[in-house]
């Protein structure tokens, strides 16, 4: 019997993913039964148009820049770990993560990540072409804790 | 010699018993109660195993009902107050916030690629093939399993595979042979007696157990009938229960031969590859069936493709604009016995059967509903989704604006451009710009 998506999802891997996305277990199992259903061609990794192929994601207007953010300089796919590593940038912050060390490495959902996040869906030639001086000016006053997160469930 | 003749004894009495328990019921539509009783110890093995499943389950930490609650909550706000501001406000950098949000729920969650798959069941009901969630959880629930196994491959596969075989030669012999007669009255309750025998033998031949409900809007004659798309399997659970002209393409192989000989007992509306592209064409001969008032009512599906059971999606406009009454009908499969959705990406015809014949069931429910007609003032469109909307509620499926066609096709650009011009209203305020002329 044994379940078909854990096998392919190896446990090691799991636990790296959590370590360093900061997700719990059961939801990185559902997001990678999101991800085999997304990846039509069966070999691992998502295209472009496996992304292009969700209707509610062609018709944002900045659809195209979306999923672009998944791909690496220069790479047309994206495998799990960098999908759950884009994915990561829109987990809420937790009260007790706040009070984290400042040794480790920055999580991917800090509030400085979102933004930077934010702010490459603008830089698409990636060459600092906005001044961040006026980004963070502008959205000093914005909730960008609340904006920029999705709520998953357990 | 002595294995021949006991092979052929075995064989001889196996085809008495069939004929004696299944296929004489059928012709007088009586039912023995066998697959009542099969259906009770089924539903009490699915509960004990289910049981033992959370029992087991309450060590580790699985989902509880995770396919019913989705994996994340989706923030709903349209676009104005997800921007936060009023109309006519100016651009903001972080407007992109709003966009960026929802591109990810959608990348995590959407409503619609969820529909072109089996649906995800809440509890596993031992079947290999919706096993995706669940780990090892005992002895006596693997032997259950086995057992399960043994008994829908090696006892329920060959005696369904019999007596779909017999059902499909009675209905192509018993058609060819009713379509020598002349046109009468004679004629049609023959044919009409032919085809429910057959439907009946193949609706067993699935196991099928099927609960029509309001039977008193049952589609008349000179209608259309209208129903959602879950599988091929739809229509022969309508036409168990009443006659249809069926309306298509014609096919080679197989089915091109039950095409034929059907339409030599009543007729059906079969249409070439060609004609089909000719939408007027389709729509004329659609017309002139329906006008001939003896003729059976039209079944037409107008999702235009399978989907998985748990929504209806975009009713063509196509069918709705024939005119004359509509009958709609919603049709429910309970998932817990078999999955009935056809993934045609996926599978093809012969190993959708052959899935179909080695579930468990096919259970479900078909509810006629009062028909329809156009109203004053309403177009075509219109009237679709109205009729959409009913099947929809009284079905117990959620509603999509969405087009099944996407299953293969790509969003057309027009939707996108709407969003960047609700978007772009938001901006400029009301329609006025203020130009100045330098």
């Amino acid at each position: 019997m044994g379940s078909r998506a854990s096998t392919l999802l190896r446990d090691e891997e799991l636990e790296e993913i959590k370590k360093e996305t900061g997700f719990s277990h059961s939801q990185i199992t559902r997001l990678y039964s999101r991800f085999t259903s997304l990846d039509k061609g069966e070999n691992g990794t998502l295209s472009r148009e496996d992304f292009q192929r969700i209707p509610e994601l062609a018709i944002n207007p900045l659809g195209d820049r979306i999923i672009n953010a998944f791909f690496p300089e220069g790479e047309d796919q994206v495998n799990f770990r960098g999908f759950m590593r884009t994915l990561a940038h829109f987990r809420p912050i937790e009260d007790n993560e706040k009070s984290k060390d400042m040794n480790g490495p920055e999580p991917l959902n800090s509030r400085s990540n979102k933004l930077h996040f934010a702010f490459r869906l603008y830089d698409l030639d990636k060459d600092d072409k906005i001044s961040r001086d006026e980004l963070l000016q502008v959205l000093e006053k914005v909730d960008v804790e609340q904006k920029m997160s999705i709520r998953f469930l357990h | 010699m002595d294995g021949a003749e006991l092979a052929g004894k075995i064989f001889y009495t196996w085809l008495t018993l069939v004929l004696g328990f299944i296929l004489l019921p059928s012709a007088f539509g009586v039912s023995l109660g066998i697959s009542e009783i099969y259906l009770k110890i089924l539903v009490k093995t699915l509960e004990w195993a289910t049981i033992r499943i959370e029992k087991g389950a309450s060590k580790e930490s699985v989902l509880k009902s995770s396919a019913s609650v989705g994996i994340i909550q989706r923030d709903e706000s349209p676009m104005e107050k997800g921007l936060s501001g009023l109309r006519g406000r100016d651009f903001e950098l972080s407007d992109v916030f709003y966009f960026s949000k929802k591109g990810l729920e959608a990348i995590v969650e959407d409503e619609v690629t969820q529909r072109f798959s089996s649906e995800e069941l809440v509890s596993w009901n031992l079947l290999t093939r919706t096993n995706v969630n669940f780990h090892y959880i005992s002895l006596r629930l693997t032997t259950v399993w086995v057992l399960g196994v043994v008994v829908r491959y090696c006892v329920l596969l060959p005696l369904r595979v019999t007596l779909a075989f017999i059902g499909i030669s009675l209905l192509v012999i018993g058609a060819t042979l009713v379509g020598q007669l002349p046109d009468s009255s004679l004629k049609n309750r023959l044919s009409e007696l032919v085809h429910l025998t057959c439907c009946r033998i193949c609706v067993r031949a699935l196991s099928g157990t099927i609960h029509y409900h309001n039977k008193q809007y049952r589609p008349q004659k000179g209608g259309i009938c209208v129903a959602n798309h879950t599988s091929p399997i739809d229509v022969l659970i309508l036409t168990t229960d009443g006659c249809y002209a069926m309306v298509g393409q014609v096919h080679g192989g197989l089915m091109g031969i039950i095409q034929r000989a059907m339409v030599k007992a009543c007729p059906h509306v079969w249409f070439e590859r060609s004609e089909m592209k000719d939408r007027h064409l389709v729509t004329k001969r659609l017309k002139e069936h329906i006008a001939d008032k003896k003729k059976l009512p039209i079944l037409i599906f107008p999702e235009g493709t399978c989907i998985n059971n748990t929504s209806v999606m975009m009713f063509k406009k196509g069918s709705f604009e024939i005119g004359g009454t509509i009958h709609p009908v919603a049709i429910k499969y309970n998932p817990q016995f078999g999955d009935a959705f056809w993934n045609s990406s996926k599978y093809n015809m012969v190993s959708y059967l052959l899935r179909v014949m080695t579930s468990w069931a096919i259970v479900c429910d078909v509810w006629y509903m009062p028909p329809m007609t156009r109203e004053e003032g309403e177009d075509a469109v219109q009237f679709a989704n109205r009729v959409k909307s009913a099947i929809a509620v009284q079905g117990g499926l959620t509603e999509l604006p969405w087009d099944g066609g996407l299953k293969r096709a790509k969003v057309k650009d027009t939707f996108k451009e709407e969003q960047q011009k609700n978007y772009s209203k938001m901006i400029v305020g009301n329609g006025s710009l203020t130009s100045d002329l330098d």
